[in-house]
């Protein structure tokens, strides 16, 4: 079976693979669709949905399209998760990486560096650097990277330190590579399959802390955020309560087709692993 | 007992090196933030140049990094964080005042999140690959997806604006000279929405740990023996396989700490509970900077206790922690 089919096997990965599909269709296509600027005003406040097809879901307090709104935050949700993720995803392996393969001080500094990023809660820590810095895109990539990349840090080092005993290792030594070309190029490669199999559940949370940030306001104001989305519609909870609720739809079906696509590639990896 | 007090020590002294490493964080991202404690009182007061010369060089803002970093230290030694502009207050009775409700939130909501999500877990694990097994684990996984403030947002919806069965938000009824049970009736009534907001989030967590945790102890020899011996499937399920499958929950539950805490911020904000999370929002929204850092220093303490705590219940729970060590 080609690794394809053997993902699409279980129900769950095929929901997963269907919505995160529509949803990058939506993402990409949200220009094409909604060419100008989704917080423009183009109509009446509070438009309720299904009253007028050019309107399909109404519009909000300020009388802004709320399907343009749902497609362009669909984009800053998508962006932003994979982007921190990734962000996370590569600091934490290369500090993994460089802990695991010098071992000693370094390895003690770097895993107690590690111990207090744990310690302090993430969102707390986020919440801090973007309310300092100033938020942007790219400070809330980086603020929501900052709480995440120490699961695949501790993943690539405890990786590591069984690679770093194996003869390739010892062979680059021998042929005078140097300690940091070892690590970064011959360990790290090989420590990464478990690291990247945390992404699914990183990308996620980056997703729903991205949305939590944009709904106390700390997202990028020049953005439409599904967060933003639900703090704009809780003024209204009481007469027009599905302001909130569709955005909110929006990132469940998200962060649960991560979810579940994830677990479909890690179900898959290990009938690898099983069949090889 | 000794296996206790041996693990505490060795903990303790990790502790001290992290939390360290927290301070020097924290006074990285203080002195990162734009102006300074003399600007914020200036602000407040008014005053002129020679004004904030004096004040710079009185609070020993004028000094080398380290020295204040040393500074900085020293007053905390002193579990002095510093004076909240936003409050006009020293930041430590600030963050005491609040701390009470956000340890009842985030103690309840852990309870709930622990309690139901192990017994879900029970009954999911007890038959592997059964239609309820797959249900909860896919439904527990939904519930995860969910983020916590929106869930806060549509209980209210439905709870307190529709139904009107609890209140909309508050930790209790304002001016209600309400005392004992009375009073702990109403404080509860308000935290039936936040805690139920806060604890189903992280249920999930629970769950699929047990599930997961009592697949692998299935196939172990003990449970066959279990069942050569004749008992019956429910004593089996509990006595041998639950009770061997839960000891990793424990250790989750110090590892969680953290994230509830920060969970804590964004529901607490939803239901205008006055504790810590809604604090850090406040200081956010002032641009109080030491107020927040004051905040995340002591929600690192507090990470730091519970694990401790943590820790402790795991060398009574298990007694293979530790043994080695009080042997030697």
């Amino acid at each position: 079976m080609s690794p394809l089919r053997r993902f699409l096997r279980t129900p769950e990965a095929i929901a997963g693979a269907v919505i995160l599909t529509a949803l990058a269709a939506v993402a990409l296509a949200a220009p094409l669709f909604f060419p100008s600027d989704p917080q423009a005003i183009a109509g009446p406040a509070l438009l309720s949905p299904f009253q007028d097809w050019s309107l399909p879901l109404g519009t909000d307090r300020l009388g802004r399209d709320v399907l343009a709104e749902l497609f362009h935050g669909a984009r800053t949700s998508l962006a932003v998760g994979l982007a921190a993720a990734a962000t996370a995803l590569a600091v934490g392996a290369v500090i993994g990486t460089l802990a695991g393969f010098a071992g000693g001080l370094v390895d003690e500094v770097l895993m107690r560096i590690t111990d207090a990023f744990q310690t302090v809660p993430a969102f707390l820590l986020a919440l801090a650097f973007v309310s300092i810095v100033g938020p942007s895109l790219g400070v809330v990539v980086a603020a929501i990277a900052l709480g995440a990349w120490t699961g695949p840090a501790r993943v690539a080092r405890a990786e590591v330190l069984s690679i770093r005993e194996r003869d390739f290792v010892a062979g680059a030594r021998v042929i005078g590579m140097h300690p940091l070309e070892i690590a970064l190029r011959e360990v790290l490669p090989n420590a990464l399959p478990p690291v990247l199999a945390l992404s699914s559940v990183i990308v996620a949370a980056a997703i729903l802390t991205e949305a939590a940030l944009s709904f106390l306001g700390l997202g990028d104001p020049n953005r439409v955020t599904w967060g933003g989305m639900i703090a704009e519609g809780r003024a209204v909870l009481r007469t027009a309560p599905f302001l909130s609720i569709v955005p909110g739809i929006a990132l469940v079906l998200t962060v649960l087709g991560v979810y579940l696509a994830g677990e479909g590639v890690v179900e898959t990896a290990a009938v690898r692993k099983s069949l090889s | 007992m000794t296996r206790a007090v041996i693990l505490v020590r060795r903990r303790l002294v990790g502790s001290i090196f992290v939390l360290l490493i927290v301070v020097i964080g924290t006074f990285l991202l203080l002195e990162a933030a734009p102006g300074d404690a003399v600007d914020a009182y200036i602000v407040s007061t008014g005053g002129d140049a020679g004004m904030i010369e004096l004040l710079r060089h009185r609070w020993g803002l004028d000094q080398t990094e380290l020295t204040r970093l040393a500074n900085y230290l020293w007053a905390l030694l002193h579990l002095d964080l510093g004076q909240s502009v936003t409050f006009s207050r020293p930041i430590r009775d600030v963050i005491l005042e609040r701390l009470p409700n956000t340890l009842l939130l985030m103690g309840s909501a852990t309870a709930l999140s622990f309690g139901l999500g192990s017994a879900l877990g029970i009954y999911a694990g007890a038959r592997p690959g059964s239609f309820r097994d797959r249900f909860l684990s896919v439904g527990s996984l939904a519930l995860y997806a969910v983020p916590g403030f929106w869930l806060g947002l549509v209980l209210i919806i439905v709870f307190a604006v529709d139904l009107r069965w609890f209140p909309i938000g508050g930790i209790e009824s304002i001016a209600s000279a309400r005392t004992g049970l009375d009073r702990a009736a109403d404080i509860a009534r308000h935290l039936v929405l936040p805690v139920s907001a806060l604890g189903f989030i992280y249920l999930a967590l629970y769950l699929r740990m047990m599930r997961a945790g009592m697949a692998e102890v299935w196939r172990q020899d003990f449970v066959l023996a279990a069942r050569a011996r004749g008992l019956s499937r429910r004593r089996i399920v509990l006595a041998h396989v639950a009770r061997n499958a839960l000891l990793p929950l424990v250790t989750m539950l110090g590892l969680q700490s953290a994230q509830m805490l920060g969970g804590s911020v964004v529901i607490e904000s939803v239901f205008s509970v006055p504790g810590l999370g809604r604090l850090a929002q406040e200081a956010v929204a002032a641009r109080d900077t030491p107020l927040l850092l004051g905040i995340i220093l002591i929600s690192a303490v507090l990470v730091v206790i519970i694990n401790l705590l943590v820790d402790i219940a795991y060398a009574f729970l298990d007694p293979r922690v530790g043994a080695s060590e009080a042997g030697a």
